[in-house]
Formats: structure tokens, C-alpha cells, sequence
């Protein structure tokens, strides 16, 4: 089933510069009692987001007008914790469709490129000076180029590689899907199962 | 080639390599739950598809599931929903549903060995992190997204890179006191939560070696606490012994022959790991957690660590002690709790409960406490009946719930309220992730069972 194909991706960036963003930051237990994948962006860093009373927290990232875009820009090992896909579905959702971040946690970030989003991984160095571009000027634009596997900061030309497999980047930049793939080899599988003890 | 326990297992099961991608990795056994699976049926269907290996796939409800009056219908709509969905689900694709009420029903990762499904060398996957667990008997286990849940569901296999290889070594003899939990919150605290992402780890020396089977799935349940995809260790005599009849475990020839293999599963002397640490067992004290993530751990006579001697950003750090309303350097002794929670798949088992009931015998619940202790199944829960253990919780003023994850994830109505503290023996110490605005200090059964009795955190060495 295919997803958003993503090429290259040019926008301004919304800072979150917190390290060991767990997935229950990102989308709380609470919230996970659904049966269908949707409306999961409205609970997305629900009590970082909203006070108990469900007002905005002002000094949040999400809720300051100045920052926007459709990239996150995370601290160090963002996307720890729990498996649920639903922190990925909750970050595409609100309308992100990539993550930078000085590191991913493992779960997440397989979460993220199953469904379309894709996790970017900065040098630390890199990481400090994205968030300090954004400080000085919330609609800096950041380039995400798939293809070229780059991440610009365009304001100063700075530029990485960031990796990414081949496998998974022909299925990024055409919208395929594991399960398509999968289905493909299925006699293999079958064959394979005959020799698997149960 | 030399081969690590990992790079056997993993290597027996790799149905198709893709060259710079992923391995096509064969699953074995399927562990399904009513909160990751609902979208990945939905999949299917979409698909028009059925399940590849109804029979290699096993369902029981447990995230979402009340712990008290069980018998009645959940009163949660989006509760009652989810697990409706799940059981028309497992009705309609042939898959063995242990739904609340069935008696084998309980905690996932705790019915799983209980009923022999867990065996060494084998691939299993459940879309829950704490599937690591399952590793203790020397099996490939590891915690996947719903996507990946659909994928184990539609072809039995999972794509996945081989992950790096990490040994953790051991050795020496515990203190008094120390439990498998604390040398696990030891190591994740020197660790720190991403210390071994990107990597699966084996777990060796003579502290696992002499270690239960409950201790073992213990300590890799906790693995992905410090970013590891899994945690295993090899399987032995004791494993073999703990596997022995129970329900889906092979019989006679087949029996002697799986053992035969069993017995393979070991790392070759001589192979080389992409990283090792040792750790000395005789430095491990009693741990407790001060902070809002596993790795904010310390033995439990010590003082808050201050910002200045912590890795990673200050500001991170400071605002994690502001979430616990705790200052750098102060003691953890001492401090007032208002929850205790026994139960979850890291700490709900039958010697859980015996370590918890040798500190409360004879004593009684402290007054501001709330205890809920919570047996990981219904198993479990005829264990500490049987044993005695049921009486002597009643006496010290404890009761007993039913079988569920209850507060480790506080999904159901097991909720520490904001502000409040709890004292618990579950696997995760985020905000909120005992209820919105709680706060949560991870430790052992014994030191939750010394602070349900003082009411404070209290070093448990001190009742033994």
C-alpha cells in the first residue's frame, strides 16, 4: 500500500531542543485506544501541549506562531521508550514529514520510514547550529534533499549527508511499501516455513 | 566464522538478503495485543489478505484491560471497543485469542514462556518494546510498529538491518539485596537510555549464569530501556528445565531433538563482538530512579547526581528534576512516596511477589500508600494463593488485583494521580507515564515492598 513519496523537502522548522524525547511525550498512553489511524496529531506531545484543563501551553514549540513548517527538529535520541507506531502516526498527523535529530532511538525511527517520514540524522555539531539558526530566525528554511541524501541549512549554505539505505530510500522516493515486497516472495517464504519447527 | 548466540539465531532465519537494505527475517512466534493490532488488521483487510500462519500467532489482551471486576463488562467505551476489535479479529483470521476472563489470560510477555511458547533459538516479535523478555531463553525478541505488525501478520517475516552486537558481562556474586532489577537499572545507568541502540545485547558471566529464569527475563525485558533492540542469554540446563512440559513446548523425539539444537546456542569461544563492557557484580546496590527516564538510576544510599557531573545537556537534566520536584545532591532515602506498584512484564512474576511478601510479612502497609499489585496472569495469581503469599499481602493490609499491565502504562483506570509519587517495580519512568503529571521511581520488588511499609524510600536492606 503505498504512502507520500517524498523527493526533496524545503521548509522552515519547528525546535524542540530537549533530549530523550520518549514516545510517551510523544503521543501519552491515554490516547492510544483507537481502532483506526487517525486523529492522532491532536495529541501529539499532548502534555507538553496542553494544560490539564486542555488550555495551550504558551511557551511550547507547537503553540508559538512563530515556528512552522513540516520538518521537527528534535534533541539526542529522540523517539525512546515504547514501540507504538502511533508516535510516528501522531508526527505525520499534525502534518510533519521529517524528523532531524543527532539520533533516533531504533523502534522510531523504523516506525517513521514505514510510514512515510523520514528520520534525519545530524552530526550534534550540526543539530546546535540548526537550533540556533531557528532561535535567531523561526522561518529559516531547512532543505532535505532524498535523492542527494543532503540536509541544507540555507542560510548559510552548512550542508550534511545523511544516511539512509538504498532499499529503504527507493521505497521513500517512490511510495512503496515492505509488505508489497514481501508479498512478492511469498513462495520463498512458504518454502522456507516448511523447515521452521513451530 | 566464529558465531555469537545472536549471529546464530538470526543467521538460521534470514529468508532473503537485499544487498544495502534489510535482511527478510523469518518470525516463529507472533505475540498480538489489543493496542498495536487494531490498524494492522484494518491493513489487511484493505489488502484483501489473510494472515500467512494463524497457528505461529497468539492474541491476549492485557494493555488495556481493568484489574479489578474483570467479570463485569469494561466500562471504558474506547476500551471495551478495543478489545471487541480484537477478538472479532482473532475469530476471524483462526488465531488462539486468550481474552479477559480466559485463564490463560495475562501480561503478553509473561504468558508467553508461562505456556512454553517462548523457546530458545526462536524468532518472536510482538508490537510492544518489552518483547525483549522473551530473549532470557536465548531467543531472537524484539518490539515492532504496527506496520511491522501487519507485515508478521500478512508474510510471517520482518525487514530488518542485523543489528550490531553488544556482550555485557557480569561476574562476581551480588550483595544482599540486590535483585536482578537492580543489576539491570545498574547497567542502564551506566549505559544511559541510548547506550546500546543499534545494537542487540548478550548478557553473560556468572551473575546470569546463576540467575532464575524469572531473573533472566527480568534483566532482558529491560534491554530496550537502554536503546538495545533486544537482550538475550544463551539458554542452558536451568532453561531446558523451566521449558519441560508446559503447553506448547515439543514432546518426546521432537523434544530431544529441539534440545539437541538448544544446546548449540551458545556464543563460540573466540567470537568478537562490536562492543563489550564488564560491570563487577560487588558494586551493585539496591537502585532506585531519581529522574523521568530509565537511566536515571542510582544505588539507593546515594544522593541526586549533580547537573555538572551528568552526560548529556544540563538543561535536559534540570528539567527532569523539576518534573520530579527534586534538587541536585539530595538523598533518595528518606524521601515520601504515596504509590506503590508491584506487577507489570519486567516485575509481575511468581518470585516478584515472594520477594515482595518477605519484606511485608509480619509488618503492615504504611498509612499514606496505595498499593496496587497487580500478578502478571492469572497463573501468577493461583501461585500466590497457593503459596501463602495471598495471606500474608491480607495481613500486612494488602490486597490483590486481577492480571493486566495495569499501572506500568496507566491505559486503564490504574492511575497515579499528578504530583503524587509512586514507588514501582515497572519498566518506565517518563512523565505521565503513570498518569498525567505522575512521578514514578523504577526499582526492585524489594525496594517497593519496603517503601509500601515506611511509607518513604527506604533502603530494603535494612528488613533482610
Amino acid at each position: 500500500m503505498a504512502y507520500d513519496k517524498f523527493n526533496i523537502l524545503k521548509t522552515s522548522a519547528v525546535p524542540l531542543p530537549i533530549e530523550n524525547v520518549d514516545t510517551d511525550q510523544i503521543i501519552p498512553a491515554r490516547f492510544l485506544k483507537a481502532t483506526e489511524r487517525k486523529g492522532f496529531g491532536d495529541n501529539l506531545f499532548r502534555d507538553w501541549r496542553y494544560n490539564p484543563d486542555n488550555t495551550p501551553k504558551e511557551d511550547f514549540a507547537l503553540n508559538n506562531p512563530k515556528y512552522s513548517g513540516k520538518i521537527l527538529v528534535g534533541g539526542k535520541n529522540f523517539g525512546s521508550g515504547s514501540s507504538r507506531e502511533h508516535a510516528a502516526w501522531a508526527v505525520y498527523d499534525y502534518g510533519f514529514r521529517c524528523v532531524v535529530s543527532s539520533f533516533f532511538a531504533d523502534i522510531f525511527k523504523n516506525n517513521c520510514l514505514n510510514i512515510g517520514v523520514l528520520p534525519v540524522q545530524v552530526s550534534p555539531e550540526f543539530l546546535e547550529n540548526i537550533f540556533a539558526a531557528i532561535e535567531a530566525d523561526p522561518e529559516t528554511l531547512l532543505e532535505v534533499n532524498l535523492p542527494e541524501q543532503t540536509i541544507t541549512l540555507t542560510t548559510t549554505g552548512e550542508q550534511e549527508h545523511f544516511d539512509i539505505n538504498d532499499y529503504k530510500k527507493e521505497n521513500m522516493l517512490n511510495g512503496f511499501d515492505d509488505i508489497d515486497y514481501l508479498l512478492n516472495i511469498k513462495e520463498n517464504i512458504r518454502e522456507f516455513a516448511l523447515n521452521a519447527p513451530l | 566464522m566464529k558465531k555469537t548466540l545472536f549471529d546464530k539465531v538470526w543467521d538460521s532465519h534470514v529468508v532473503h538478503k537485499i544487498e544495502n537494505g534489510p535482511d527478510v527475517l523469518f518470525i516463529d512466534r507472533h505475540m498480538v495485543h489489543e493496542v498495536t493490532s487494531p490498524v494492522a488488521f484494518i491493513g489487511l483487510k484493505t489488502r484483501g489478505i489473510p494472515v500467512m500462519y494463524p497457528n505461529r500467532t497468539f492474541a491476549t489482551a492485557d494493555h488495556n484491560t481493568p484489574t479489578i471486576n474483570q467479570h463485569l463488562p469494561v466500562s471504558d467505551p474506547l476500551s471495551a471497543n478495543q478489545l471487541k476489535a480484537l477478538e472479532e479479529n482473532a475469530a476471524e483470521h483462526g488465531i488462539s485469542y486468550w481474552g479477559l476472563g480466559h485463564e490463560k489470560n495475562g501480561i503478553v510477555h509473561v504468558v508467553g514462556p508461562e505456556y512454553g511458547i517462548t523457546q530458545p533459538g526462536a524468532t518472536i516479535v510482538c508490537g510492544d518494546s518489552h518483547t525483549s523478555t522473551h530473549g532470557a531463553f536465548g531467543a531472537i525478541a524484539f518490539g515492532i510498529g504496527t506496520s511491522e505488525v501487519e507485515m508478521v501478520l500478512a508474510t510471517q517475516c520482518i525487514m530488518q538491518q542485523k543489528a550490531k552486537s553488544m556482550r555485557i558481562n557480569v561476574n562476581g556474586e551480588l550483595n544482599k539485596g540486590v535483585t536482578p532489577k537492580d543489576v539491570a537499572l545498574y547497567i542502564i545507568s551506566k549505559l544511559t537510555t541510548s547506550g546500546a541502540t543499534g545494537y542487540f545485547v548478550e548478557y553473560a558471566g556468572d551473575v546470569f549464569t546463576n540467575m532464575s529464569m524469572e531473573g533472566r527475563m527480568t534483566v532482558c525485558n529491560l534491554s530496550i530501556e537502554m536503546g538495545a533492540r533486544g537482550g538475550m542469554i544463551a539458554p542452558d540446563q536451568k532453561t531446558f528445565d523451566y521449558i519441560q512440559g508446559r503447553e506448547f513446548t515439543p514432546v518426546g523425539a521432537d523434544l530431544e531433538k529441539a534440545q539437541e539444537y538448544w544446546k548449540t546456542l551458545s556464543t563460540d569461544e573466540g567470537a568478537v563482538f562490536d562492543k563489550e563492557i564488564s560491570f563487577d557484580a560487588s558494586d551493585i546496590e539496591p537502585m532506585i530512579t531519581y529522574g523521568t527516564n530509565p537511566g536515571m538510576g542510582i544505588g539507593i544510599s546515594k544522593g541526586i547526581p549533580l547537573a555538572e557531573a551528568v552526560e548529556g545537556g544540563v538543561a535536559t537534566y534540570k528539567k527532569s528534576l523539576h518534573y520530579m520536584n527534586y534538587s541536585e545532591g539530595e538523598d533518595m532515602i528518606g524521601k515520601p512516596i504515596d504509590f506503590v506498584f508491584l506487577g507489570s512484564c519486567t516485575n509481575g512474576r511468581i518470585e516478584d511477589f515472594r520477594a515482595f511478601a518477605s519484606i511485608v510479612k509480619g509488618r503492615k502497609k504504611a498509612d499514606n500508600v496505595t498499593a496496587w499489585l497487580v500478578p502478571g496472569s492469572h497463573q501468577v495469581e493461583a501461585a500466590i494463593k497457593e503459596e501463602g503469599i495471598l495471606d500474608i499481602l491480607h495481613e500486612a493490609g494488602f490486597e490483590l488485583r486481577e492480571p493486566g499491565c495495569s499501572a506500568c502504562l496507566a491505559m486503564n483506570d490504574d492511575k497515579v494521580p499528578a504530583g503524587k509519587y509512586a514507588v514501582s517495580t515497572s519498566n518506565r519512568n517518563f512523565e505521565g507515564r503513570q498518569g498525567p503529571g505522575s512521578r514514578t521511581l523504577l526499582a526492585s520488588p524489594l525496594v517497593a515492598a519496603a517503601a509500601a511499609v515506611t511509607g518513604k524510600v527506604t533502603d530494603p536492606r535494612e528488613f533482610l
